[in-house]
């Protein structure tokens, strides 16, 4: 009942509003059923009574005048700009009809459920596909290159995530009892402070170097870390790999390496055949052996040893004391003499292809700042790494997260205070399934999985990320090979304006589609090809809650926008419709079903507001390796199928994939491209993040477009002036895929070699029929990048790092 | 003749991150429109030698800016202080921040009109 009094709620960001990946308390204010205020909650352990200029500006969001207030159907061609409302059932029958049409005629698998970034509705967009039974969930960046692939990567070796450490585990977070402050942090690729994505609250690395931690920043680009940082590495773009092989071997030539943990908790004892250079498995050894189990040389008895799986542990032997490095001929079972070494040697060999003088070469960083930050990093005792999606952003992102993983590993720095812990759901409650997880929303069958669009070619994600490969998906809506796209389900997610890599070939795609609905709240270049557009609700407008990482807490309804319903509402409806045995009656049936792990109902959690894995719980660090919370067999070891941190990845050796850390140029650099250099003699990078946007969001917020009014392009005086291009100027950036046009920002924090162009560019104030589609053709430096080249994994892709020529617009401003 | 300042807004600027955070809270609380509000953030890239380069934000009380007198008297901060990210802005009376101020370098103490 709407009140005339001011009223203060308590809630947690996780959008729609501030578009970040969330998790901040705040207080709401409300007078008669109005946001009039919003603030930081001061008890919150996250945020701890803080609050960003996004989720404040929420005041002029909610009641935005363009918000969409009503379920909209298109009247003209896709593109035109024309709709009429319609009511919620007549959208709901709507959709029903022509999705269940495509369900019938072509088969679930035919229609998509495209999400955007990392947010609650992640689940309940699998719950509306897996309940029509499709399992084509797609991210729809290329190559899914953002933080999916870095979390299933770092799992294939470490069977875990790990993020940095800023107590954000406990309740009483920097004062927790056993907890330390990492000596020194690496930020790789990284400008978390800005916009809070990866669950992470940006300011606790400011808290951090408040209480002595010392940076090191790893980044073409003097962002503000840069700029306070002991060593700064201004790497070319791309060249991240080659820049952690030099880390790994100055870490392990000097000896900076935690050999107890090597020796006890990795696979570096396990042997490799020199002939192959595959690992000795026991089915090598022993007729009947297993090819799930490895082997090691005992120093005592002089022969090998079997590594049993099964036990995480040497099979038949009480004390065994494996040799780490060595060379030795062992009698194969089919009677072949094979000259043998271990995982080690052969990951030492690996780093000694990378001395410094040649990482500089690659990198461009002087081989001293390396050899110095190396130093610095492993001699810290906890030493912390972050990685941004930098790491994501490149084709080769596999070999490179796990040389970045080897190395927190080897220094002793895996789930230890301060260092890099495991990240874990609190209570094991997991809504859906990110990579490695079982979520409690699934598919039905094992069946219905099997039309998962790359599934079938790409194993890390056919084991590890239950999407569909993006790249693919879309090669497949004009191919229909081996079965047609007939319709998509779009979910506050913009591939015209921000997901999609060459829009214009996502614009053909969505033209191609029978049926397109689209929910959001405002509307976007993207909505403009749906046939229906449902309008959804903020956070402030839904009970909900969130469970990503720590802690599980809820998101309560303060307010009601009419007109708009919550995203888990629509798909619930929907969910019923599509699935006539769906088990739940309402809501909260749902949200106490998945959170059952927990103890506590919806409600329950709801009184209680957010709640902290207690001590001794899998969620709950440190090194839960050594006291067997990790594995689902309780033994001590790690969630990977030999129970070991692994230097050589076990799995990727079977699916055929480079199994240890390198690096590989990706496919647009000068260095790969020198034909192409000649006439896009600047490497393009995109995706710097503004404090006032997420993503393509938060144009139309007039607080917020204050901040960042116009798409700017930083480029370095020398550039700018051999360009004959002036600080405010509109200038064209271009390559051989198209152009976009940017205000230059004339800077010396980008290098003279590279611009940096933030993406996400539309105008909500322009008109939204085609041609101009919100201004968004003009500004899309998407348009210079491709979509098709995914990494052998099927997972990263080239964003970051492309290479354009640039120019003055004539005229000036469009 | 204006009435003798008393209170003032102390701004570590070595953790300023040019979140923007103080400025909505300022439009936020004090109900203004985009274009105007209390405080603004700056940026200020400086060269030193051997090619490096400082970047600093600085945030700056503006015209606008009446210390968020309407939250101080109940005992609040002013809500740019209150919100700021880094945790980097002190509001008092300027002689306990004139002491304060002292504890650090890259320190700047504002008194607004």
């Amino acid at each position: 009942m709407p009140s005339s009094e001011t009223q203060i709620y308590k809630t947690t960001t996780w959008s729609p509003g501030p578009g970040c990946h969330g998790g901040c308390g705040v207080l709401a204010h409300v007078k008669d059923g109005k946001l009039v205020k919003i603030e930081g909650d001061p008890d919150h352990p996250m945020n701890q009574g803080r609050l960003c200029a996004r989720a404040l500006a929420m005041t002029q969001y909610i009641d935005h005048p363009d918000r969409l207030r009503s379920p909209m159907r298109r009247t003209g061609s896709r593109g035109e700009g024309k709709w009429e409302a319609i009511s919620w059932e007549e959208a709901f029958d709507l959709i029903q009809e022509k999705m269940n049409k495509i369900r019938e005629e072509y088969g679930p698998e035919s229609m998509v459920f495209n999400v955007g970034t990392g947010r609650d509705i992640y689940a309940w967009i699998c719950m509306l596909a897996y309940a029509y039974g499709s399992p084509n969930v797609m991210f729809g960046l290329t190559g899914q290159a953002c933080y999916g692939p870095r979390l299933a990567a770092a799992i294939t070796v470490q069977g875990d995530f790990a993020v940095f450490d800023a107590a954000q585990w406990f309740e009483d977070r920097y004062d927790h009892p056993g907890y330390k402050v990492p000596e020194t942090m690496i930020i790789w690729g990284y400008n978390i402070h800005a916009t809070c994505p990866d669950n992470l609250f940006g300011h606790w690395i400011i808290d951090l170097m408040k209480k002595g931690t010392k940076i090191i920043c790893i980044d073409p680009r003097l962002s503000w870390f840069g700029s306070r940082a002991k060593h700064h590495l201004r790497l070319r773009p791309g060249t991240d790999s080659a820049l952690v092989m030099g880390f790994l071997h100055v870490v392990i030539n000097q000896g900076l390496y935690d050999d107890a943990f090597v020796k006890k908790w990795s696979n570096a004892v396990h042997l490799i055949r020199k002939d192959t250079g595959k690992l000795v498995r026991e089915c090598d050894l022993v007729s009947d052996g297993s090819e799930k189990n490895f082997a090691a040389w005992d120093t005592r008895d002089s022969k090998p040893v079997i590594w049993d799986t099964t036990q995480v542990g040497f099979k038949d032997a009480t004390a065994v004391d494996p040799a780490v490095s060595g060379e030795w001929e062992i009698k194969m079972a089919n009677g072949q003499t094979v000259v043998c070494h271990t995982v080690w040697d052969a990951f030492c060999d690996r780093v000694n292809e990378y001395p410094l003088d040649k990482v500089e070469t690659i990198t461009g960083v002087p081989a001293k700042d390396i050899h110095d930050a190396a130093v610095m990093y492993a001699k810290s005792k906890p030493g912390a790494i972050h990685w941004g999606v930098a790491v994501d952003m490149t084709p080769a992102l596999t070999p490179l997260v796990t040389g970045i993983s080897a190395l927190w590993a080897i220094t002793g720095n895996l789930d230890v205070p301060g260092g890099n812990v495991f990240a874990r759901f609190a209570f094991d409650v997991v809504p859906y399934a990110l990579p490695g997880t079982k979520g409690a929303i699934r598919l039905k069958t094992e069946e219905q999985d099997k039309p998962r669009i790359g599934a079938d070619r790409y194993m890390p994600l056919n084991k590890f990320y239950w999407r569909c490969q993006t790249d693919m998906t879309l090669d497949q809506i004009f191919t229909e090979d081996p079965y047609p796209i007939k319709g998509m389900w779009i979910q506050t997610a913009g591939i015209m304006q921000g997901l999609g890599m060459d829009p214009k070939k996502w614009r053909a795609a969505l033209e191609k589609l029978d049926f397109i609905v689209a929910v959001d709240l405002f509307h976007t270049p993207t909505t403009q090809y749906a046939d229906v557009v449902l309008p959804a609700g903020t956070f402030l407008e839904k009970d909900s809650f969130r469970s990503w990482w720590v802690p599980l807490q809820t998101i309560n309804k303060v307010v009601e926008v009419e007109g708009c319903r919550p995203d888990v509402a629509i798909n619930f409806e929907l969910a019923k419709r599509f699935d006539p045995e769906f088990k739940f009656d309402t809501i909260q049936d749902l949200y106490d079903d998945i959170l059952k792990p927990s103890g506590m109902t919806f409600k329950e959690l709801q009184a209680k507001g957010w709640a902290y894995p207690p001590e001794g719980s899998s969620s709950c660090p440190y090194l839960r390796h050594e006291k067997g919370l990790l594995r689902p067999d309780k033994k001590p070891g790690f969630r990977t199928q030999t129970g070991l941190f692994e230097l050589y990845a076990t799995l990727r050796e079977e699916w055929d994939l480079e199994p240890m850390p390198r690096h590989e140029e990706p496919p647009f650099t000068p260095v790969s491209r020198p034909d192409l250099a000649k006439d896009y003699p600047l490497i393009l990078s995109t995706g710097r993040r503004s404090p006032a946007f997420f993503h393509t969001e938060h144009r139309q917020i007039p607080w917020l477009r204050e901040i960042d009014p116009d798409p700017v392009v930083e480029i370095h005086p020398i550039t700018a002036a051999e360009n004959h291009i002036s600080h405010g100027e509109w200038m064209w950036i271009e390559n051989w895929m198209g152009r976009a046009r940017y205000k230059a920002k004339v800077t010396p924090v980008v290098p003279e070699w590279m611009i940096m162009a933030p993406h996400g560019w539309w105008f909500p104030e322009k008109k939204a029929a085609e041609p101009d589609l919100y201004g968004m053709w003009d500004a899309n430096i998407n348009q210079l990048i491709p979509m098709g080249h995914q990494g052998k994994d099927g997972q990263g892709a080239p964003i970051k790092h492309s290479m354009c020529r640039i120019y003055k617009c004539e005229g000036g401003r469009s | 003749m204006s009435k003798k300042p008393q209170f003032g807004l102390l701004i570590d600027y070595e953790y300023c991150t040019g979140c923007h955070t103080c400025q909505v809270a300022c439009a936020q609380e004090n109900n203004w429109p985009a274009g105007m509000g209390g405080i603004r953030v700056q940026e200020i890239v400086q060269a030193l030698p051997h090619d490096k380069h400082y970047l600093t934000y600085l945030p700056f009380p503006t015209e606008l800016c009446i210390l968020c007198r309407p939250r101080t008297k109940k005992g609040l901060d002013p809500a740019c202080v209150k919100h700021c990210m880094a945790g980097c802005m002190t509001f008092g009376p300027i002689d306990e921040l004139a002491e304060k101020i002292k504890e650090k370098p890259r320190m700047v103490l504002w008194v607004p009109r």
